[in-house]
């Protein structure tokens, strides 16, 4: 969050800066020139980043619910939603956290996902394909490994990533642009007028380092997105076996869910890392090595179970060490 | 020198601090997770009639287990001593209804034609949550009450200990030999 604000700050006052450099290099008789000394860009868009930022933390949530088509289950009417929020507010009992609201996505691909800002607002969804195809002790599993992430806080950092992905994604398309070409121009022609070389490289340097910033906005917020998620999902996996004590539950859940072909259309990009296991990457999800393991939102599922049944074989063990 | 003492007291302050608070936080989060197994006892008994009620005309032929299950529903709900042997107690009479829950439970999967009557499936599925609901508060209470007994034994923390007035949390656990043992059930039919 702080880290948004300020590569936004940087936007905005290294443009200033170059803005600044370029400008005063110019000859002072020529006093009709304009001189960029307030870095009024530079203000400007850390007001706008702390803005979308504060924005995107409020209304993160309802965004995603709204954007998976989710219905929220407030009165259940059928034995599967009765089932669904019988098996959540166990999980929160098991979780000790307050029961989080339920929704439902209409979507026949078994999925689910997180949302919220903390405990005491936090929302679970999962698809009616999950529903269908998994029993009680699968379900189990999915509602704990999402609880696992409501109670690390995950679910704060990555809503508010998935809101920023898509803010800075608009914003650096739409400002970049006309920023972009109408500074690039005057900058540029101010440059050309220094006499000085090294002022002017520096300020081509800057230049080139500002409008790759630029460029890598929305690229590098995704890219956080990734790396941030990494490794939660193990974590959560695992505090779905602390609550269930069925790791291999959770297993079977799991290749269900990868068995299950067709892409969860109802969710898009944008909130993808925030599901159980990622809706689009599924071929990327299979496969193990350095690519994939970079480029993928989730853990590739096989090293999940992998963890997972250790877990589950671990138990065991020890539970029947406990009756010898 | 003088300077030295200072620091290593106020880095001794600080951290007793810290662990000073980190046990009574622990302290609290065992009680509360003690209510909450309250919570989730007190929930059970008062679906108990409402389903029992329910069901009553479809098992009119399992009378018995129904009676059991009430009279241990009163029971429990009668137990209301407070001091050391609360917990004992409470944790007997508790018991006793989980094991009457099962054999309702298990008379329930015999009957496969009963369990498509619409009262039967959710009666299962109720039954099914309120003892995973109690199990699962269960092992939140014995998961914090380790993690505070576990924090007050270890060495530096064990320092403060007295200060914070900490005393190992007892776990909930089975009491008595025959309730460990897995039900009987008799599927030989009647």
């Amino acid at each position: 969050m702080i880290g948004f604000v300020l590569f936004f700050a940087w936007l905005g006052f290294g443009g200033d800066l170059i803005f600044y450099l370029s400008t005063a290099r110019e000859t002072p008789w020529e006093n009709e020139h304009y001189r960029h000394v307030v870095p009024w860009f530079g203000i400007a868009l850390t007001l706008i980043g702390m803005i979308v930022a504060r924005y995107a933390y409020r209304t993160g949530p309802q965004k995603v619910l709204w954007a998976t088509g989710a219905r929220e289950v407030s009165d259940p009417s059928n034995d599967g939603e009765r089932q669904l929020v019988n098996v959540v507010e166990e999980m929160a009992i098991a979780a000790g956290l307050p029961r989080p609201r339920i929704w439902i996505i209409p979507d026949d691909d078994p999925n689910a996902l997180a949302t919220g800002h903390d405990p005491r607002d936090s929302h679970v969804a999962v698809t009616r394909g999950l529903l269908a195809v998994c029993n009680r002790d699968e379900l189990q599993g999915v509602i704990g490994h999402e609880l696992g992430h409501i109670k690390n806080l995950d679910v704060r950092l990555m809503t508010t990533l998935a809101a920023l992905v898509g803010a800075v994604a608009l914003i650096s398309d739409g400002i970049g642009r006309g920023l972009g070409r109408g500074r690039f121009g005057r900058a540029g022609g101010g440059g050309g007028g220094g006499r000085k070389g090294g002022a002017g490289a520096i300020i081509l340097v800057l230049l080139v380092v500002w409008l790759i910033s630029w460029m890598l906005a929305p690229t590098i917020t995704q890219v956080l997105a990734i790396a941030v998620n990494r490794g939660r999902e193990y974590l959560a996996d695992a505090m779905s076996a602390q609550f269930t004590r069925n790791p291999l539950a959770l297993v079977s859940a799991l290749e269900k869910i990868e068995g299950a072909g067709a892409p969860t259309t109802a969710i898009k990009r944008g909130t993808a890392h925030l599901c159980i296991v990622d809706p689009l990457g599924r071929r990327l999800g299979r496969r193990e090595g350095w690519l994939a393991n970079r480029l993928a939102t989730h853990p590739p599922i096989s090293m999940r179970i992998a963890r997972l049944k250790g877990m589950g074989y671990a138990q065991v063990k020890k539970e029947g060490g406990l009756t010898v | 020198m003088m300077w030295l003492l200072l620091v290593v007291v106020v880095i001794a302050g600080l951290w007793m601090v810290g662990a000073y608070n980190g046990l009574i936080s622990l302290k609290n989060q065992t009680v509360n997770a003690f209510k909450q197994i309250d919570v989730q006892l007190k929930r059970r008994h008062d679906l108990i009639p409402n389903l029992v009620n329910a069901v009553k005309g479809a098992m009119n032929f399992e009378r018995a287990t129904l009676e059991a299950v009430v009279q241990a529903r009163n029971q429990a709900v009668k137990v209301n001593a407070s001091g050391p042997e609360a917990m004992k107690q409470i944790s007997q009479a508790e018991n006793a209804l989980s094991g009457a829950l099962t054999r309702l439970l298990a008379v329930v999967e015999r009957y496969p034609d009963l369990k498509a009557t619409g009262n039967i499936g959710q009666l299962q599925e109720e039954l099914t949550s309120t003892e995973n609901r109690i199990a699962f508060a269960r092992q939140l209470y014995n998961d914090t009450a380790t993690q505070y007994n576990t924090k007050q034994q270890q060495f530096p923390t064990t320092l403060v200990t007295g200060i914070a007035n900490a005393a190992p949390a007892e776990l909930w656990e089975i009491e008595e030999q025959a309730e460990r043992a897995v039900p009987q059930v008799d599927l030989s039919g009647r």
